[in-house]
């Protein structure tokens, strides 16, 4: 017999695993949908967010995250996650090595409480936004979203956060606003290679005021129904999957909003192979090597043929029309 | 210590040790590879750590003759054939990795990719350039070249170890990340100098002089 008690609440299923009691209700429907009749496929699609979620599986390192499917236009893919593992033990944060396995390495140092957020800028509210208080601004949603890093290779990752919309409405920009930046801490006593010569320290990161308040932009806190590990930007960043990996700033302190285009880490440190924009696009190559395609890990094998990158990594649907007559091998 | 050494590397073992060290890398990327003990991405790791050692093995055959002159051990000298074929061995079996895993064996697309990337280019013609001393490395290759132009074929690599350092360091530009190719044209540097020394040290005294004069030294 099983016994639970309340020592043991962690263990309960995520929300987000329990299937929805009106999916379970038409489960007969849904089969006979999955046997091939075609106007069920369309229950089926609609219930698509149900069925990527519990391909998740929760690893159970780090405090669990209670959250809720998301209703966002894409907010779920369909592919298989990446492994916890691979996703956590190569990445890139440069404030701890420049190697792929130096984030899993070094980070254990960073502290990721107390934290908080400064709200600065063209705003009404600005301030410092502690944690907890951001965690409880708006509901946790499951976003399984691609990863496509401008190196060549990609991930499926499970995120938890919600559209950084929300915060931006909360704080409430003026008209003049036009971009937000944001920046990550620079704790040179806590991260080995703050100081280095590789970038502009702090690092810091930017959008369009219209990409920021995209649905599909996630202020995110967890990952794979947790909180975040250090390494992958913990406590607070921000997930922008259209754009190369690089654009979504990690273990953010500052939120700037402001009226003249930010400089960002990578474009100071090469304006000619990192643009403002980084959009995802097999079209425009880096100077160094081609985008056109990608090394999914832990799925394409050694002797696969890489998968071809997509265009907004495959979010072009929903993110499209920002770029709406822009020349995007200008504005790369 | 010295005649021992001299000794040990003149003996019918020395060969095929030195041969089997050589292998060890390969063996161990080959196990790591079907062991999963490669990290998240062991394509990438293949192609790294093959040119790793691709250029560690070009150190090591431009060491031998500094060490076999400086130290006096001519027997060292048994091995520099086989050192050399071992850094083509590598050499090729980086650019095959590459060729492979990164471009699927498609001839197109590595066409476009060596015509497109500076870096690809100059990595692709320093084993374009390894390849006729490998195919001249056996006794009769140097007897039907003769000694003097079989040596003056073989100084191409002074060339190739320019361009595999060039490589690396366009490789690692993007993360403006240099401390090991700093090691590597240390090593490669250092080498080179002390051949240009020999060399100055082997012209009559006043030639030399008169060299030293004329640059102002």
């Amino acid at each position: 017999m099983l016994i639970q008690t309340n020592s043991q609440g962690l263990q309960n299923p995520l929300p987000s695993e329990i299937t929805d009691r009106s999916v379970y209700l038409r489960r007969r429907a849904l089969l006979r949908a999955g046997a091939g009749a075609g106007l069920g496929g369309l229950a089926a699609w609609a219930q698509r967010s149900a069925f990527a979620q519990s391909a998740v599986v929760r690893p159970g390192k780090l405090a669990a995250l209670t959250t809720q499917a998301s209703h966002v236009d894409a907010a779920n893919t369909m592919e298989k996650p990446t492994a916890y593992k691979d996703a956590t033990s190569y990445n890139n944060y440069y404030e701890f090595g420049t190697d792929k396995s130096d984030p899993a390495a070094n980070a254990h140092t960073l502290k990721t409480s107390p934290w908080s957020v400064q709200i600065e800028g063209m705003v009404k509210k600005p301030g410092t936004y502690a944690l907890e208080d951001l965690l409880k601004l708006s509901a946790l949603e499951d976003r399984i979203y691609r990863l496509r890093c401008v190196e060549g290779w990609s991930m499926v990752i499970p995120w938890v956060g919600y559209s950084l919309s929300e915060l931006i409405r909360k704080v409430e920009p003026l008209g003049s606003a036009k971009y937000v930046e944001f920046i990550s801490l620079a704790d040179p006593k806590t991260m080995p290679f703050v100081g280095s010569a590789i970038l502009d320290w702090p690092y810091s990161e930017g959008l369009r005021l219209d990409e920021a308040m995209h649905p599909l932009t996630l202020l995110t806190v967890g990952m794979y129904g947790e909180v975040l590990p250090n390494q992958s930007g913990a406590p607070i960043r921000v997930v922008v999957p259209w754009k190369y990996g690089f654009k979504s700033a990690k273990s953010i302190v500052k939120i700037r909003f402001t009226d003249k285009q930010p400089g960002t880490a990578w474009n100071k440190a090469a304006a000619n192979e990192y643009g403002f924009y980084s959009n995802v696009n097999p079209t425009v190559d880096h100077p160094r090597w081609s985008q056109a395609s990608e090394r999914r890990i832990g799925e394409d094998g050694l002797f696969a043929k890489k998968r071809k990158t997509l265009m907004f990594n495959g979010y072009e649907a929903q993110v499209g029309q920002l770029y709406a007559g822009m020349d995007l091998k200008k504005f790369y | 210590m010295r005649a021992r050494l001299n000794r040990w590397f003149a003996s019918r073992w020395a060969k095929p040790v030195w041969f089997a060290l050589s292998l060890l890398p390969l063996a161990w990327l080959v196990y790591g590879a079907a062991a999963d003990q490669l990290g998240a991405n062991p394509a990438q790791a293949l192609v790294r750590a093959t040119g790793d050692w691709a250029l560690r093995a070009l150190c090591l055959v431009l060491a031998v003759t500094p060490v076999r002159t400086a130290f006096a051990i001519p027997a060292l000298a048994r091995l520099r054939r086989m050192a050399g074929l071992f850094m083509y061995f590598y050499a090729v079996v980086h650019l095959l990795a590459y060729s492979w895993f990164d471009m699927g064996l498609d001839f197109d697309d590595i066409a476009h990719d060596i015509a497109k990337r500076p870096f690809i280019l100059v990595g692709f013609s320093a084993v374009l350039l390894l390849t006729p001393l490998a195919l001249t490395s056996f006794n009769r290759a140097i007897r039907a070249l003769g000694a003097r132009r079989w040596q003056m074929l073989h100084r191409l690599v002074y060339a190739i170890a320019g361009l595999a350092l060039l490589h690396f360091f366009w490789m690692r530009a993007g993360k403006h990340d240099f401390a090991q190719v700093a090691v590597y044209a240390v090593i490669l540097g250092t080498l080179l100098l002390w051949r240009v020394r020999a060399r100055m040290a082997a012209l009559p005294r006043g030639i030399t002089a008169i060299f030293l004069r004329a640059r102002g030294l």
